[in-house]
């Protein structure tokens, strides 16, 4: 946990680029700063709960929820691509692509 | 190309390390986490629904059958199945990765810590090395990109792509290696024995199709060497230092996972030699070259950023489910070697053959479908094992199915036809030109039986080939060889040879 | 024709009134529709409560409901009444944005399941109502369409994220209204707009087909101008459903029965813990007066009072600020140009990587650029502990503070939201400012009990509207039915009427029966 956490606009723009989105120089002067405040007032909880204390990810605690495997009916390819900004020979069209698959 | 170092020299200047990561394509009806379909080969965009293709709203619904086969490959490779154990989110942007995460297990997967035993011909004959295994997970595939434009197909310098989801979604379990380490030069043949025997286990598991040429199971490769220690064994903890590894993704025959380690260590060792750092990435393996091209390097900005997926519950399966999945195992792979080479008779060459071939439940299936052990053994070890060579092509890819075989075998056992045409049984099976009878119908190969027609070559052999009819005539039984052969010469091959000698007793005894 | 009074009547009719009049053969529910249309159609220019109108289908849906009610056939008790939908619900062949211009156009190819259970039971689907940007917000400024305003003064805020569903309801323009409630964007629009809210139960509504902001924490539930017409649409909407792998599989309690039980207006035996963190500082004084005087209301009906402490609810707006952003950021990932949705492709020879950056840069507000950063930042490797992990864990605190006041008391009460509706603009540019609308409310959705909003009149200081909210134990939702039941009703006797007669009429109000022409507000 970092003493006073802030986002710099180094780190601001490395989040952007994690998150795909190409804030301008305006927009990084802007959000840095408003990000710190959130992040100051947020990080209020980092000491409130000891170590013992189980997370919750779920309001519920349910488990083993599944389903037959069985086929269902889904989507034509015609309603698939239905909203696609691109298609060619029933798929969809995208740019180029740079990088390696994962 | 990159410069290699000789094999066996790199082996004299250091030890390789090897981890295998494979991912394997469940044969689920639907799909990890929705109802669509997981046929291979479907038109584009016809297998999919608004969770696979990551709509807006849309969830996800875990499929019962993937986690008991997630669970009984897990108790097949000798794995602790967790009591309980989550989904998490792999946060990372790709245009075939509908929700730009992919649902995987992270820090939980369903079995960890397992062992595998395999078999390979060593320097001082057969050797049993254990494969020791991290974990296996459930997770999901992706679709898949078509590369528009460019001179290659391929991904770099493409114009644009074209994208199918119906793959989005197959349930996948990706089964990770510890580091194999001290098996020095037989390094190729542990990593190609480890794949095939997954690829058996499977197969008798009937989790998956296992069909290395579909993308059904998929194997990347991790390599890396460390300088070779002279053996004064200095690390007291018996730890190895690993020295910086590369990942060659998408290594997708046994074939190619043997050249592919091979390359990889001649590579490496080529790198550190030059006194150059290996760098830490991943590479591409091309199966037409026989090389690897470097690809991404992994660096710090990859961050997958993993949560446990929301949208789900854990699994948590309960000591009577697990055990009854275990009971539901086939035989163990070693148990299952032994039983079956005692039950066909094999020497433990012919045994080794068969495994180290890919073949043995190729050869399993083939006796199932009627062929006796031995008629099995000498299809796919012989004829089909030279053909798979030349072509550089996995056994198992050739087209030709274990019902094929038997069918074969039963045609010759009928004196349908000969071993010799046979061969072009198998020569149009490879072809795609239907099943065993359709391809002695359509190419004539049938064994002529016309009694008439084998006694005018006989005729005919006899009279072109006097001194020879002497001989015979003079009670020299074997030289009747030579007239046999003209008659099966004139007759293209078919004619029962059995038959064909009788004539020629008959008529000049 | 019917007399313009005839249909303004029609439109003041609460749901459960115009299903008694439908089933009594008094009215045709192609008639309470078109009165609503006509309803948008005057008003929802000052309103904007709608995003889109879809006149031409809920009028067939309508007139297939009559058929079915002609025949004897209803296929619920609300078959017929007229529905609208918040806009994160994905609504088939009807356009679903979420507020934001990055799914602008998109017609989804399903329904929700939410959805779908309203089309199976019969209720016509008005349009869908407007929100702050992917359920971003307490106001619905945060629309990329612009602002809803409040019916009770069109220069205030309705709330928010779900401020055109309870805008609709407070200008008449709907009888019912779906909304979704991930840190009281259901109840804390019912205090502002003096409407009810209910945030079922965790699991308790199916979340398929609702666009998720924060998995964990979103849920759908009913906007209404009465505690009975949200049980009966809770009812409709609520059950187990396969799809959503969350979703609660056993039957819903009675939660009509306990609305209609809870109007007796009885309440000797029910123990209401008033908690003590949810209050006091920060809240205005109006609102605490009649928070105060609904206590006292429940005593007279025969409540017993108590006083809870839940210690850790202090840290809950930091908890949901931490939890909610990292959750969004993976969501909305999706949003990428490729598959659906919003391209925005710049100069040159652009990769699919840079329509990606380019496309979400210019698809989404401020607000959804601030939230995906933080998101990403809570998640990114070296914080996980410190933020999305130690969030997780005080979520644990914070539902044994729950779990500790519900050994004391049946229910809990605090005041909805902090205050009444502030001005258009005002805290638009202070993200923190407008955070703590939600003070009273996250608490229930990190442990995911079930609460409503009951409103409990007006501010003295402002004249607007202020909101009681009453919680229960998770699966309980019936407690909270009976009990805010039992408030309305000893408050209606107070007021004389219903809340929002107080309202100042909107334009077009008192004119005569508008054009039937229709389109999208838009």
């Amino acid at each position: 946990m970092p003493e006073t956490p802030s986002i710099s606009r180094e780190e601001l723009a490395h989040l952007a680029t994690l998150a795909r989105i190409d804030l301008s120089d305006a927009e990084l002067d802007h959000l840095a700063p408003q990000l710190s405040v959130i992040l100051e007032s947020v990080a209020s909880i980092s000491d409130v709960a000891d170590d013992d204390i189980p997370p919750t990810s779920h309001a519920l605690p349910l488990t083993n929820v599944f389903r037959a495997d069985v086929v269902v009916p889904g989507l034509t390819a015609e309603e698939a691509l239905s909203g696609a900004p691109e298609q060619e020979g029933q798929r969809f069209k995208v740019p180029r692509i740079l990088g390696d698959e994962q | 190309m990159s410069e290699l170092l000789s094999y066996d020299e790199a082996l004299e200047r250091f030890d390789p390390a090897l981890g295998l990561e494979v991912h394997v394509e469940l044969n689920t009806a639907s799909k990890m986490f929705c109802g669509c379909p997981t046929e291979f080969g479907a038109e584009p965009n016809t297998q999919t629904c608004p969770t696979c293709l990551g709509l807006p709203g849309s969830m996800p619904v875990v499929n019962e059958i993937a986690v008991e086969s997630a669970i009984r490959i897990g108790l097949a490779l000798n794995c602790e199945i967790a009591e309980w154990c989550r989904f998490a989110r792999k946060n990372y942007f790709y245009p075939d990765m509908p929700k730009n995460f992919q649902t995987s297990q992270y820090d939980e997967p369903i079995a960890f810590n397992g062992w595998t035993d395999v078999v390979v011909e060593g320097p001082e004959g057969p050797q049993t090395v254990r494969v020791d295994i991290e974990r296996a997970h459930m997770e999901e595939d992706t679709g898949k990109s078509l590369h528009v434009g460019g001179a290659t197909g391929r991904i770099h310098g493409a114009d644009y792509s074209l994208v199918d989801y119906n793959r989005a979604g197959i349930p996948l379990i990706e089964i990770v290696t510890r580091p194999i380490l001290g098996t020095r030069e037989i390094v190729p043949l542990v990593a190609k024995a480890y794949v095939a025997q997954l690829r058996d286990l499977l197969l008798g598991l009937g989790v998956s199709d296992v069909r290395m040429e579909q993308g059904s199971l998929r194997c990347d490769v991790n390599l890396s060497l460390a300088p070779r220690d002279d053996g004064s064994e200095s690390d007291n903890t018996g730890r190895h230092s690993l020295g910086t590894r590369t990942e060659t993704k998408n290594v997708n025959s046994l074939r190619s996972v043997e050249r592919a380690v091979r390359y990889e260590v001649q590579r490496h060792a080529a790198v550190l030699t030059s006194g150059r750092p290996i760098l830490q990435e991943t590479r591409h393996w091309h199966e037409d070259t026989g090389i690897t091209t470097s690809g991404r390097e992994k660096s710090d900005a990859e961050d997958y950023r993993y949560f446990p997926e929301p949208d789900l519950v854990p699994v948590a399966p309960d000591k009577e489910w697990v055990e009854r999945l275990r009971a539901s195992l086939p035989e163990p792979p070693h148990e299952r070697r032994a039983r079956l080479q005692a039950e066909w008779g094999f020497s433990d060459l012919d045994m080794r053959d068969t495994v180290g071939a890919g073949a043995l439940g190729l050869v399993e299936a083939t006796i199932a479908a009627g062929a006796t052990p031995q008629a099995a053994r000498k299809w796919w070890l012989g004829e089909l094992a030279r053909r798979a060579n030349e072509t550089e092509t996995d056994i198992s890819a050739l087209g030709v199915t274990p019902a094929h075989v038997a069918r074969v075998q039963a045609l010759v056992d009928e004196g349908a036809i000969n071993d010799k045409l046979a061969r072009q049984v198998f020569d149009g099976l490879v072809a795609g030109e239907g099943t065993p009878d359709e391809i002695v119908a359509a190419r004539g190969l049938a064994i002529v039986s016309d009694e008439g027609a084998l006694s005018a070559a006989v005729d005919n052999a006899i009279a072109a080939n006097p001194d020879v009819a002497d001989k015979i005539r003079d009670g020299k039984v074997a030289a009747a060889g030579a007239l046999i052969g003209a008659v099966m010469k004139e007759m293209k091959g078919q004619a029962d040879a059995a038959r064909v000698r009788e004539l020629v007793l008959e008529k000049l005894t | 024709m019917n007399a313009p009074q005839v249909v303004s009547d029609l439109i003041r009719r609460t749901a459960a009134e115009l299903a008694d009049a439908l089933a009594a053969g008094e009215t045709t529910s192609v008639e309470v529709t078109q009165a609503h249309l006509d309803r948008i159609a005057a008003v929802d220019g000052d309103v904007h409560a709608f995003l889109v109108v879809d006149a031409e289908g809920a009028l067939s849906q309508a007139a297939a409901a009559d058929a079915r009610r002609a025949t004897g056939q209803a296929q619920s008790p609300l078959d017929g009444v007229p529905i609208a939908v918040k806009d994160v619900m994905a609504t088939k062949g009807l356009p679903t944005t979420c507020g934001s211009r990055i799914l602008e156009g998109w017609v989804p190819p399903y329904d929700a399941t939410v959805v779908a259970r309203l089309r199976a039971a019969g209720l016509p689907i008005l349009g869908k109502t407007n929100m702050d940007e992917f359920a971003m917000g307490s106001s619905t400024e945060h629309s990329a369409y612009g602002p809803t305003r409040n019916p009770w003064d069109l220069s205030r805020i309705p709330g928010g994220s779900g401020g055109g569903s309870a805008a609709a309801l407070a200008a008449y323009e709907a009888p019912l209204a779906i909304g979704t409630d991930t840190g009281g964007s259901i109840r804390q629009p019912g205090a502002v707009t003096g409407t009810v809210g209910v945030k079922p139960t965790y699991g308790g509504v199916s979340r398929y087909g609702l666009v998720s902001l924060a998995n964990s924490l979103d849920q759908a539930g009913p906007v209404t101008r009465t505690v009975l017409d949200a049980a009966l649409l809770h009812t409709v909407i609520g059950g187990h459903d396969p799809k959503d792998s969350t979703s609660i599989d056993a039957p819903l309690p009675d939660l009509v029965g306990a609305a209609r039980r809870g109007a007796e207006g009885d309440l000797s035996g029910v123990r209401v813990g008033v908690v003590k963190e949810l209050g006091g500082e920060g809240y205005q004084d109006g609102v605490l007066t009649r928070f105060q005087e609904s206590v006292d209301l429940m005593v007279a009906a025969g409540a017993e009072v108590v006083e809870v402490s839940c210690p850790n609810f202090v840290h809950a707006l930091a908890t949901y600020y931490l939890i909610l952003p990292a959750e969004a950021s993976s969501n909305l990932a999706r949003f990428d140009a490729m598959r659906y949705g919003l391209r925005v492709t710049p100069d040159g020879d652009p990769s699919a990587e840079d329509v990606m950056r380019a496309t979400r840069e210019a698809g989404f507000g401020d607000e959804v650029k601030r939230r995906i950063i933080l998101g990403t930042y809570a998640l990114s490797s070296g914080y996980y502990d410190a933020y999305y992990g130690q969030a997780q864990k005080v979520r644990t605190l914070i539902t044994r503070d729950f779990e500790q006041a519900f050994q004391h008391a049946d229910v809990l009460v605090s005041p909805t939201a902090p205050t009444t509706a502030f001005k258009l603009g005002e805290k638009v540019d202070d993200p923190l400012a407008m955070y703590l609308n939600d003070l009273a409310t996250i608490p229930a959705n990190l442990s995911g009990v079930p609460g409503i909003s009951v409103p409990s009149g007006l501010a003295d200081e402002d004249g607007l509207p202020a909101g009681v909210q009453i919680l229960a134990p998770a699966t309980a939702d019936d407690r909270v039915y009976r009990v805010g039941a039992a408030l309305e009703a000893a408050l209606l006797q107070k007021w004389g009427g219903p809340l929002l007669d107080q309202a100042r009429p909107l334009v077009g109000e008192v004119a005569q029966r508008p054009s039937r022409d229709q389109g999208a507000s838009s």
